[in-house]
């Protein structure tokens, strides 16, 4: 019975070691932070539009009563001008927006409006919507931690999906699309 | 050329660690005296071949030798020589020589100075100190080769991480090192006590001094960083329980209740198990924060480049030296005898009090620290587990060990009468109520906590000076026989006292950080000024400089108090163009009992952002840290601790001691 | 394969930054010093969720200095901190306050140091119970026998550690 106590400090050194092996899996990124927002409704912002961009602000309001569209999904988009994977998904996004069961919202980031006009009018601008947000906060409502960030957002209003970084074509066919086509159902 | 004679020596040093690890053992099982004497002309080899690797690795960096992809990545030819000198360990390839240098010097130590130890001791612990360096060497040959060549070779280099281009951080990693490493011994004679089977009075008097050393070293280190925290990073913060800190804080805290239980093995033949357990676990705790730096296991604004595959290694290299001497703890420590008794109430008792408090302090650090993994392990989410969680936690363990610690010292061995070491203290429970009735009366609007808290410090402080005017009974006695006795008095004895004295010191200069700490942020122009705890501070001028390889912005504040100038404070912002990095470099100017402390930012409007903070004895925590380290160089120097120790000690090792069952 | 975590050294490197700002502006600051007050103590609270290991308060991240100046808009809006603090944790989690929620998952960590500190008392317990010495205290511990006393006088080598021990010979005890 009294060896049992010996051995205590090696079986509590093997529970340790075997945490320390579980995160040394090189997949496993000690940085990444889980997403919050799945599940919960669309939060609480009111985001004037981008001066000269043409289109109207964003809002709650607006998210969720939708007013220009039949679209069942909608997308949220979080860009700037000054980011550079923004532009590379840009053409992705565009596709997306160009299907009839889906609506393109953006918030224009912490971004300079005649930087972001410039942008949009070179690229194209597929957003029906965009709230100007200078100052991050209206980002931080929707618990964005940089940008790209796209959220999809069912027609109950309610977040299915936060997708953290550029979208690329991979990430179209493994969750953007099947999502879309789950909720347009 | 000469990078490849390094890389050799380290080649070399793997062998002859090898043989040094095999040979000896196998001398000591076999009792035969030729095989256990290869130890020492061994780990003096060994230590020559891994300092001609480091030498050649300095060279290096000395010559800026761009063809060597360490120096590419880690100098330029432009920084200044000091730090061309510090950027060998400034790395995580080059920190790994550093590191079985420093393993390599402290066995060739043992085998120097070791001479009064038994044989078959010291052959084993000569040889459990070559299997870690076996482990280290290779993992640096084989994973972290610092001497691998470029080609073709650049024009220049990456240059150091300018936050490394500074004095305190330069010395720091040598220092914590030294402490890390320096546990290794105490682990090693550890297990060679494991495998001898015997532990008694004269194994702990020689366990104590490396410990000791080790100690001294790593509160040297975690000072050294803290104040580098505390200068560089702009806002007077000084201790963060990042985990990077917190696995340098673990070994030093366990480290403390190993040097305490030692005292009690050497004195009273007592709690063997327990400072056998000790020693493993804190060189454990050492080589655990080597693993967390070094694996990008958690996140931690430091951390090496990491690699999962060196991770995968050093854990590999974890597995076995830990669990492999926890096992021989197993098999091994219940044949260990049990030695002499004691009462609860008994210096014995107040020491096993001071592990229990220390074992539980760092239990506390190490599930605040690996929690948030072992919650994501189980996919329960992340946490953060941040100051407040330690406020709540670390601190409330430490005010009773602080309270204790003042009585302990004071306590007769075997059993106390603890009315009478009460009675004792009434000269400290006088000053730490005046304490804390001046700590009223001049900071009545601070925070209600910090007035029990400095009363504590001024008790352990009062409580440690009276134990030493005790001892040379001060005042009872005629002072010329007070001050015989003073000089009579071991310096082991006046360690103690400064150990102690000093973290008072340092706790007041915590509790004056915590509680009293003022700032002002704003914007000035030039000639404008600033009220600042009854400090005037004027921004005079603001000048661009051009240092050695940074450019830098430099104010000049003219500190006046009631119209009279205290000081002139240069604080600077710096810029480093090839790693685009800015630095801050705060002014600090000490009053003793303050720091005041600017920082210049980014002009604004006209003017630029300031900040200045007032910072309330907080100079006092690294004053008490440098008279705890004092106190621990002083005690290392005790005769009776000296490691060529006396030699009487060979009669006295001939009594019957505890023997294996 | 290599993930390249951040750079550096030494061991106690901390709060590095991209940006030459640092910490809490002046623009940021709120004129109410009370409302300014509240702010700073929410910052120190909350974790800088781009960062490593630093609160809100003295990182220099961009999205740090965003959240401040979002936590001091609701504060004027009228939150209580208990409701800003929520507002963060709905969006980015636990993750983001360094004082970790009591929850079960969490009970190991606030209260392991408890146990652990029970624990190693019930330890100290059983030995000192276990141990003899104690029924017989008194006859075990008062005087040392001689043989004791010379090998005390051995270790110790020190001439008044050994008549300070006579001094304090326990007699009070009975």
């Amino acid at each position: 019975m009294k060896r049992v106590f010996f051995l205590l400090p090696l079986l509590l050194f093997a529970v340790v070691a075997a945490y320390f092996y579980w995160g040394l899996d090189p997949e496993r990124d000690p940085n990444a932070i889980p997403v919050q927002m799945v599940d919960k409704p669309i939060p609480d912002f009111e985001l004037p539009p981008v001066e000269g961009a043409g289109v109207p602000g964003l809002s709650r309001t607006r998210l969720s009563d939708a007013p220009d569209t039949d679209a069942q999904v909608r997308l949220v988009n979080v860009f700037a001008s000054w980011c550079v994977p923004c532009r590379a998904e840009h053409p992705i996004l565009t596709r997306l927006a160009e299907r009839d069961d889906v609506v393109l919202y953006g918030v224009n980031y912490k971004d300079n409006p005649a930087d972001a006009v410039d942008w949009l009018e070179k690229l194209g601008n597929p957003y029906t919507a965009i709230g100007s947000d200078p100052k991050g906060t209206g980002a931080i409502a929707w618990g964005i931690r940089g940008v790209p960030e796209t959220f999809i957002i069912d027609s109950d209003g309610r977040i299915r999906h936060h997708h953290i970084g550029p979208i690329h074509a991979t990430d179209v066919d493994s969750t953007i699309l099947p999502m879309i086509e789950e909720l347009s159902r | 050329m000469i990078a490849e004679i390094g890389h050799f020596a380290l080649i070399l040093a793997l062998a002859v660690a090898i043989a040094q690890g095999s040979l000896p053992m196998l001398g000591a099982a076999r009792g035969q005296a030729r095989l256990m004497a290869m130890a020492k002309p061994a780990s003096l080899m060994q230590a020559a071949c891994v300092l001609a690797a480091f030498l050649a690795l300095m060279h290096a960096y000395v010559t800026s030798d761009f063809t060597v992809a360490n120096v590419v990545a880690n100098s330029h030819s432009a920084k200044p020589l000091l730090y061309k000198i510090t950027g060998v360990w400034g790395n995580h390839e080059g920190s790994m020589v550093l590191w079985v240098l420093i393993l390599a010097v402290f066995g060739a130590a043992v085998a120097l100075f070791g001479g009064n130890l038994p044989p078959s001791l010291k052959a084993r612990v000569l040889a459990v100190q070559a299997w870690i360096a076996i482990g280290f060497l290779s993992f640096t040959l084989f994973t972290s080769n610092p001497f691998e060549r470029v080609f073709p070779p650049p024009a220049n280099g990456n240059d150091l991480n300018p936050l490394l281009q500074d004095p305190g951080l330069a010395f720091h990693p040598p220092m914590l090192y030294l402490g890390y490493v320096g546990f290794s011994m105490a682990f090693a004679f550890a297990v060679a006590a494991l495998i001898e089977g015997r532990v008694d009075a004269a194994w702990a008097r020689w366990v104590r001094p490396w410990t000791l050393a080790a100690w001294s070293f790593l509160t040297a280190g975690i000072a050294l960083g803290s104040w580098w925290a505390y200068y560089e990073l702009g806002w007077g913060g000084w201790w963060f329980w990042d985990p990077v800190e917190n696995v340098s804080f673990m070994p030093w805290l366990l480290g403390t209740a190993l040097l305490h239980s030692a005292v009690v093995v050497e004195k009273r033949d007592a709690l063997k198990v327990w400072t056998i357990l000790l020693a493993i676990l804190t060189f454990s705790l050492s080589l655990i924060g080597t693993f967390i730096v070094r694996s990008g296991l958690l996140t931690s604004v430091h951390a090496f480049a990491t690699d999962p595959e060196r991770g995968v290694y050093i854990l590999a290299l974890l597995g076995i030296a830990i669990g492999g001497s926890l096992a021989l703890f197993a098999i091994r420590a219940p044949a260990l005898k049990a030695g002499g008794l004691f009462a609860p109430v008994s210096r014995e008792g107040a020491l096993v009090l001071n592990n229990l408090l220390l074992a539980t302090a760092t239990a506390t650090v190490f599930l605040g620290t690996l929690y948030p993994l072992f919650l994501e392990a189980f996919g329960a989410g992340k946490v953060s587990v941040g100051p407040p969680f330690y406020n709540r936690t670390f601190v409330p363990i430490m005010a009773p060990l602080l309270l204790f610690m003042a009585a302990g010292p004071l306590m007769p061995w075997k059993r106390a009468d603890l009315r009478g070491v009460l009675s004792r203290l009434k000269f400290a429970f006088a000053a730490a109520a005046i304490v804390a009735l001046g700590t009223l009366y001049l900071k009545s609007g601070g925070p209600v906590l910090a007035i029990p808290a400095m009363a504590l410090a001024a008790w352990l402080f009062f409580g440690t000076l009276s134990e030493w005017a005790e001892r040379v009974k001060l005042f009872r006695a005629p002072l010329g026989q007070s001050l015989q006795r003073a000089a009579n008095l071991p310096r082991a004895q006046y360690g103690m006292t400064l150990a102690h004295a000093g973290l008072a010191i340092a706790v007041a200069g915590m509790v004056g950080s915590a509680a009293w700490k003022s700032e002002e942020v704003t914007t000035l122009s030039i000639g404008e000024s600033l009220q600042v705890a009854g400090y005037t501070y004027t921004l005079q001028d603001v000048s661009q400089l051009r240092g050695p390889n940074y450019e830098a912005t430099v104010a000049s504040f003219l500190v006046t108090r009631d119209g009279r100038e205290v000081a002139v404070l240069h604080p600077e912002k710096r810029f480093y163009p090839v790693q685009a990095m800015p630095t801050t470099e705060a002014a600090i100017h000490s009053t003793g009992l303050a720091d005041l402390y600017a920082v210049i930012g980014e002009p604004a409007g006209g003017g630029w952002t300031v900040r200045i903070y007032h910072e309330p004895l907080v100079p006092w925590i690294w004053a008490g840290a440098l008279v705890m380290v004092a106190g621990g160089f002083l005690s290392l120097s005790d005769r009776r601790l000296r490691v060529g120790a006396p030699s009487r000690r060979s009669r006295r090792r001939q009594r019957p001691s505890p023997a294996p069952a | 394969m290599t993930r390249v975590a951040t750079m550096l050294s030494g061991l106690l490197l901390l709060a590095m930054s991209t940006a030459g700002a640092w910490a809490v502006e002046p623009d940021e600051i709120l004129d109410d010093p009370a409302l300014e007050q509240r702010a700073r103590e929410i910052s120190k609270n909350i974790r800088c969720v781009v960062c490593q290991n630093e609160s809100i308060d003295t990182s220099n991240a961009d999205l740090a200095k965003d959240m401040r100046v979002l936590i001091r808009e609701r504060i004027q809006a009228g939150d209580s901190n208990a409701e800003v603090k929520a507002y963060l944790v709905e969006r980015y989690g636990d993750y983001v306050l360094l004082k970790p929620p009591v929850r079960p998952a969490t009970y190991l960590l606030w209260f392991g140091p408890l146990a652990v500190l029970l624990l190693g008392a019930a330890g100290v317990a059983v030995y000192f119970r276990r141990r003899p010495s104690f029924s017989e205290a008194s006859s075990a511990a008062a005087p040392l026998t001689s043989e004791e006393e010379k090998r005390l006088h051995e270790l110790l080598d020190d001439p008044n550690e050994a008549d300070a021990r006579h001094i304090r010979k326990p007699d009070a005890e009975t």
